[in-house]
């Protein structure tokens, strides 16, 4: 660096700051569309400062001319579909689940809003479009433990259910259980003298096909409550430690909670009933 | 534009002492161009003319609705009989490609004939100058109100200039948007002051743009904004027939004296008409360059000054650089590069044609549902949930069957032996698909959906969709 007088290059408007002889620093203007862009920024700082929350102060902060909140967008967002929705929810309030599906609209709107439904309170056992997983029924099929009615579909999902069934491993041998379970895979349970010896027909009915009142399984169909690889040691060990039997430790749990009673209200079970009615398998 | 010869003989001084004599204007000057009769100009007056269809066309009906309207809103464009929807966007495709090698082939024909004759930048200028011309006068006069201090005079010509420039604006605006929505309608909107948002930003965006493009850009636009001046420049080649100064016969050129050319000089009298009447400032005689629309306004201007001095016309013409340094050139069916062009060309044409005559009246999409992908039932059945989505392209209500093919022995859930589909919606069905196990030999057999309609229409859609099973 050099000073001015000595500045070998006079004239030119130069900082005077020279290196290596000759690479020096010149005063030129910035090029306007940099201007341009820079005043630009700043202004929009102060303009957004101005409009919207910003500069902290003690115990609060400027609110910005407009108020804006983020919760305050959120709640007018949720107003507007309110809004939208409001005229259906009041119609279907005052409805009966089967008045509501024989409605196009209203049934479409029933099963729209149900996806949600279905999504946060049913899916985590039930599958996420009612496919079932080991130890919890479909949805989609035909088979109904309980019935597969609308009105069936609605009570169970109001009060929930609790399976039950006692463990047989003290009452039967296991050439017995055997025996028993070749006959309800086969379908042919039903012809199977033990079935009626040993009292089975008292819950699941003379043509072993189950009861929906009392919810006892349907043995003769190709539906399993409990699906495993090996479908055959399923259904021993079924027939052996028996069905939520507090005696048993190592009983089978089948209980489905209770949806009713302020968890979710009558309008979102009769929407529910109608989506899993319409799934595939309502009756 | 040198001989190969001449090139290599040119030094790197050479090089830079032309790009000192190089003038470019940078927008510090205003272009008031001269306005002369001639052929060229005739020519662009009826080419200009082709944009009376963007003004007018909106005002055209079709029955009861605008014969050409781009509704999108309702994702629906009409075209005179045709409507034409989302699903046909492929048809934009075509048309986008179409004009695009259009655009290469005339610019490897004749050069940028589009920038001369049709661009909406250059038509519009000449519009803005031409009212500049009417109202302040000739160049001459422009120059010298420009200049002079302002009077009451000055601020009366001017502010009447600009009134008009920005009411050509805000109709070229409304033109623009009449396309978009009823034209007599929008007419109404704007007379109560009842426009939306939306139409006043547009509205704005074009008027304001218009202003300043064709009243103070001019063209710089075409120097330094316009991608296709650039582009266009390196499609031309040695046949490519563009305004040319001849310049062996017009060269070395010298002022006229005593009325006469004197003996030795070429047939340029340098009389600077043919600079004096260029739209974008140029001088032609320096070959071509970037700034050069090929408007053909020079010749205009230099063939009326041949005229006068007696000399044969086309001193600059529309000519190739082949043919100006004497050179044979090829017919335009032997330029493998006109072929290329005319075959795609062709392609995009064929392919419209195709598209514009089967557009169809349906359209089917199916959904196969995944979560399950199949549902055994209790006796031992295999269901499938398909989501079927029918569109009715038409303007009536079209009553259609759907069937299955691919499968047998299933039964069907959900499926009516005639369907009602609303014109111009779509329509949403559930249908669950049956069969038992036995028919199923693979895990996923092919399941033909065909809807067809009978009524309005003979028409079917078809969609090829899976029936899935059990791994077997």
């Amino acid at each position: 660096m050099s000073d001015d007088d000595k500045n070998k290059f006079p004239g030119e408007n130069n900082t005077g700051h020279i290196w290596d002889d000759n690479l020096r620093e010149l005063l030129n203007e910035p090029p306007t569309w940099w201007k341009i862009g820079f005043h630009m920024s700043w202004i929009l700082v102060v303009v957004y400062t101005i409009i919207y929350p910003s500069w902290p102060g003690l115990t609060t902060h400027f609110k910005g001319v407009t108020g804006w909140t983020a919760m305050k967008e959120l709640k007018e967002d949720e107003a507007a579909l309110d809004k939208i929705r409001g005229p259906y929810e009041a119609k279907i309030k005052n409805m009966t689940a089967a008045e509501i599906m024989a409605d196009p609209e209203l049934s479409e709107y029933a099963v729209r809003s149900a996806k949600v439904l279905f999504g946060d309170n049913c899916a985590a056992c039930h599958g996420s479009g009612g496919q079932g997983n080991p130890g919890f029924p479909a949805l989609v099929d035909d088979d109904w433990l309980y019935g597969g009615t609308l009105a069936d579909i609605q009570t169970t999902i109001t009060g929930g259910r609790k399976g039950m069934m006692p463990a047989h491993a003290a009452m039967l041998s296991d050439a017995e259980v055997d025996k028993l379970a070749n006959a309800i895979v086969s379908g042919k349970v039903a012809s199977e003298p033990l079935f009626t010896e040993k009292g089975c027909i008292g819950c699941h009915g003379a043509d072993a096909k189950g009861q929906t009142f009392m919810g006892s399984a349907n043995l003769t169909d190709s539906i399993y409550r409990f699906t495993a690889k090996d479908q055959l040691a399923s259904v021993k060990y079924t027939i052996k430690h028996g069905v939520n039997d507090a005696s048993d430790p190592k009983t089978r749990n089948a209980e489905m909670p209770t949806f009713g009673g302020g968890k979710l209200s009558d309008t979102d079970i009769k929407k529910l009933a109608i989506y899993v009615h319409k799934l595939g398998g309502g009756q | 534009m040198l001989d190969k010869a001449a090139k290599s003989e040119v030094t790197l001084e050479q090089i830079y002492d032309e790009s000192g004599s190089w003038h470019v204007n940078t927008g510090g000057e205003t272009i008031h161009a001269k306005r002369m009769k001639g052929r060229f100009r005739k020519i662009k007056w009826m080419t200009m003319s082709v944009w009376l269809v963007f003004f007018l066309g909106p005002y055209l009906r079709w029955g009861d609705r605008q014969a050409v309207l781009f509704d999108i809103p309702a994702r629906k464009f009409h075209i005179f009989g045709a409507t034409i929807m989302p699903q046909d966007v492929w048809l934009l495709a075509l048309v986008l490609l179409f004009f695009a090698i259009s655009l290469a082939a005339v610019t490897s024909i004749a050069g940028r004939v589009f920038c001369g004759y049709f661009c909406f930048q250059t038509i519009w200028t000449d519009i803005f100058t031409w009212i500049e011309e009417k109202l302040e006068g000739n160049p001459a006069k422009r120059r010298k109100l420009d200049k002079a201090p302002w009077d009451f005079r000055k601020i009366r010509i001017k502010a009447s200039k600009h009134l008009i420039w920005i009411l050509i604006g805000m109709l070229t605006g409304i033109s623009f948007m009449a396309w978009f929505t009823d034209a007599y309608q929008l007419w109404g909107n704007i007379f109560s002051l009842n426009l939306n948002g939306l139409e006043i930003a547009v509205l704005l965006a074009f008027t304001l743009g218009t202003y300043i493009l064709a009243g103070f850009m001019r063209e710089q636009t075409c120097f330094w904004l316009c991608p296709y001046a650039r582009i266009q420049g390196v499609m031309y080649d040695s046949d490519t027939i563009l305004p040319t100064y001849d310049v062996a016969r017009g060269e070395p050129r010298g002022k006229l004296k005593k009325g006469q050319i004197d003996e030795g000089k070429g047939d340029c009298i340098d009389c600077n008409q043919c600079v004096a009447v260029c739209p974008t400032g140029v001088d032609i005689r320096q070959g071509q360059q970037e700034g050069c629309i090929t408007c053909g306004l020079c010749l205009d201007a230099c063939d009326s000054v041949m005229d006068k001095i007696g000399r044969p016309r086309g001193l600059i013409r529309y000519a190739s650089l082949d043919e100006i340094q004497g050179k044979e050139q090829p017919p335009i069916y032997k330029r493998p590069r006109i072929l290329i062009y005319a075959g795609i060309i062709s392609f995009a044409a064929f392919g419209l044609i195709y598209g514009l005559s089967h557009l169809g009246s349906l359209d089917l999409k199916i959904i196969h549902a995944r979560q399950p992908l199949y549902v055994q039932q209790s006796n031992g059945d295999i269901q499938n949930k398909y989501q079927l989505k029918i569109l009715n392209k038409s303007d009536q209500d079209m009553t259609v069957s759907i069937t299955l093919d691919g499968l047998k022995k299933y039964k069907t859930q959900g499926l009516k032996d005639r369907v009602l589909l609303p014109a111009g919606k779509l329509s949403s069905f559930t249908v669950f698909v049956r069969a038992p196990r036995s028919v199923l030999d693979k895990e996923r057999t092919p399941l033909k959906f065909t809807v067809h309609s009978f009524e309005v229409y003979d028409d079917t859609a078809e969609y090829e969709s899976m029936f899935y099973g059990p791994r077997t």
